[in-house]
C-alpha cells in the first residue's frame, strides 16, 4: 500500500517537472489577419498552448487536420487556446477556408 | 428592333454603370444571347414583365448574425430581399438558399434566419449549407433545421416543372491547402442520379461555393468537380448556380451556365484584387447596388432558363 502512494508521488512530481520547464514559452500568440495564420510555422515545446485571436471581420475556425481538435467559429477579436502535450507536426488550417494553413512542430 | 435603340442601349450601359442593371441571360440551343434589359422593355414596364412566370428565386449568403460595419443590418436587407420576391407580379414556387445562412452557425441566428425567411410566400424553400452553416460539431444547428429533405446528407435531388435540382454540399469535407469538395460518396451519388435523367431535361445543380474555378487562391472553386461536369455536359441546358463570393461571375461553357448570386448581407471584393475576400465596405448608398437576387425563368421553347440579377437597389 504504502509502496502505491510513493510510485503515484514520483508521477506527480514527475509530471509537474515536465509541465512547469517551459514555463516561459507557455503561451503563444498567433493572430488571424487576411485569410492567414500569422505566423505561418512556429516550433514550440511539448506543453505550450496557442492563442489564435481572429483579426479579421469575417469568421474563422481553427483545426487540426489530423482532427485532434477544431474550434467553434470564432468571430473578429474571439480566441482560441489549444495545449500541445504531445510532441509532432501539426497541420492547422481554417474549416470555412481550407486555403489556410499552418504548421506547428511540438518538441 | 426598333429606332428606340440608341438611347436604350445608352440606358443600359448607364445601369451597367451603376453596377444596378438587370441583364437577362437566355440560354437557346447552347447558345447564350445577353439581352440588355432596358433595352427590351419599354421603361414604363416593369423588368419582370418580360418573363414568364419565374420559376425560383436564388439568394443567398444572407449571413444573420453578422453585424460588423460591411452591413450592420442584414435582417433589413434580408427582409428588403423577401419584400421583393413577394412583391413578384406572379409568384415562384420554390425559393433556393445556396448557403451561408449564418455568419456563426449559432443556434439563435438560425432561429432568426427561419423566421425572417418564413415570411417568404413561396412553397417551398430548398436549402444547401455554406461554411459559415457548418463550423459546429456534424453541423448539428444545421442538419436540425434543414436535414429532413436530404435524410441529413446535405445533398439530395427533386423535380419541379419538367427541371431536374441537385442540391450539392461543397464545405463539408475538409482538404487542407485545396478548393471546395464534393467528396467522393457525394460524386457518385451525383453522378448515378444523372444517368435516369434524359438529355432534354433542364438540369439546375446549385451549391454554395463555385463548382468551377472562379479564383483558386481565395478558394473559390470545388477541386473534385470534374468527373461530374463531364456527366452534365451531355444535357442541352444546364445551370450552375452558387453563391460564396457575393458578386456575380458568370461563364458558360457548351450548354452550361454558370452563375454565382450576389449576397443579400454585404459585397465581397473581386478576386485577387484586395488582400484578403472579406467584407467589403462600400458607402451605404452604394450597398443596396451590391446586394440582390437572381430570379430564373423557364423558357419553353426551345425549353431553357432564363436567369435574370436584380439588386436591392434596383428594384426600388
Amino acid at each position: 500500500m504504502s509502496r502505491f502512494v510513493v510510485v503515484g508521488l514520483a508521477g506527480l512530481l514527475a509530471a509537474c517537472s515536465a509541465s512547469a520547464a517551459p514555463s516561459a514559452a507557455a503561451q503563444v500568440e498567433v493572430t488571424i489577419e487576411n485569410y492567414h495564420f500569422v505566423p505561418a510555422t512556429l516550433k514550440i515545446a511539448a506543453g505550450t498552448s496557442i492563442v489564435w485571436t481572429n483579426k479579421d471581420d469575417d469568421a474563422h475556425t481553427v483545426m487540426d487536420a489530423s482532427g485532434a481538435f477544431r474550434s467553434d467559429a470564432l468571430d473578429e477579436g474571439q480566441s482560441y487556446t489549444y495545449t500541445f502535450a504531445k510532441p509532432g507536426r501539426y497541420r492547422i488550417a481554417c474549416s470555412m477556408h481550407p486555403q489556410m494553413m499552418e504548421t506547428i512542430v511540438v518538441q | 428592333m426598333t429606332h428606340h435603340d440608341k438611347r436604350t442601349r445608352r440606358d443600359a450601359l448607364k445601369c451597367l454603370g451603376f453596377g444596378s442593371a438587370g441583364t437577362l441571360f437566355a440560354l437557346a440551343g447552347g447558345v447564350l444571347t445577353p439581352i440588355d434589359l432596358a433595352a427590351a422593355i419599354p421603361p414604363s414596364e416593369p423588368r419582370l414583365a418580360l418573363f414568364h412566370k419565374p420559376l425560383f428565386v436564388q439568394i443567398s449568403d444572407t449571413h444573420i448574425g453578422f453585424s460588423k460595419d460591411a452591413n450592420p443590418d442584414v435582417a433589413g436587407t434580408l427582409n428588403r430581399t423577401i419584400d421583393i420576391v413577394n412583391g413578384m407580379a406572379e409568384q415562384p414556387a420554390l425559393v433556393i438558399h445556396t448557403g451561408d445562412i449564418t455568419h456563426l452557425c449559432k443556434a439563435e441566428e438560425f432561429d432568426r434566419a427561419q423566421q425572417l425567411l418564413s415570411r417568404l410566400r413561396v412553397t417551398e424553400l430548398h436549402t444547401v449549407p455554406g461554411e459559415h452553416d457548418t463550423t459546429d460539431p456534424g453541423a448539428a444547428q444545421y442538419f436540425a433545421r434543414f436535414g429532413k429533405t436530404s435524410h441529413n446528407k446535405g445533398y439530395y435531388s427533386f423535380d419541379h416543372a419538367g427541371v431536374h435540382f441537385m442540391a450539392l454540399v461543397n464545405v463539408m469535407e475538409f482538404k487542407n491547402g485545396g478548393l471546395g469538395t464534393l467528396g467522393e460518396q457525394q460524386l457518385a451519388w451525383a453522378i448515378e442520379d444523372l444517368t435516369h435523367r434524359s438529355a432534354s431535361t433542364p438540369i439546375v445543380v446549385f451549391a454554395h461555393m463555385p463548382l468551377w474555378s472562379v479564383y483558386e487562391p481565395w478558394g473559390w472553386g470545388t477541386g473534385d468537380v470534374a468527373p461530374l461536369l463531364a456527366q452534365l455536359k451531355r444535357f442541352g441546358s444546364v445551370t450552375v448556380l452558387n453563391g460564396h463570393i457575393h458578386q456575380i461571375v458568370q461563364k458558360v461553357e457548351g450548354n452550361m451556365t454558370f452563375h454565382t448570386a450576389r449576397s443579400t448581407a454585404f459585397p465581397q471584393p473581386v478576386g485577387g484584387e484586395a488582400a484578403g475576400p472579406g467584407p467589403l465596405k462600400v458607402p451605404a448608398e452604394r450597398l443596396q447596388q451590391m446586394l440582390g437576387l437572381t430570379t430564373v425563368s423557364l423558357i419553353e421553347h426551345p425549353r431553357s432558363l432564363a436567369l435574370n440579377d436584380t439588386t436591392l437597389a434596383g428594384a426600388e
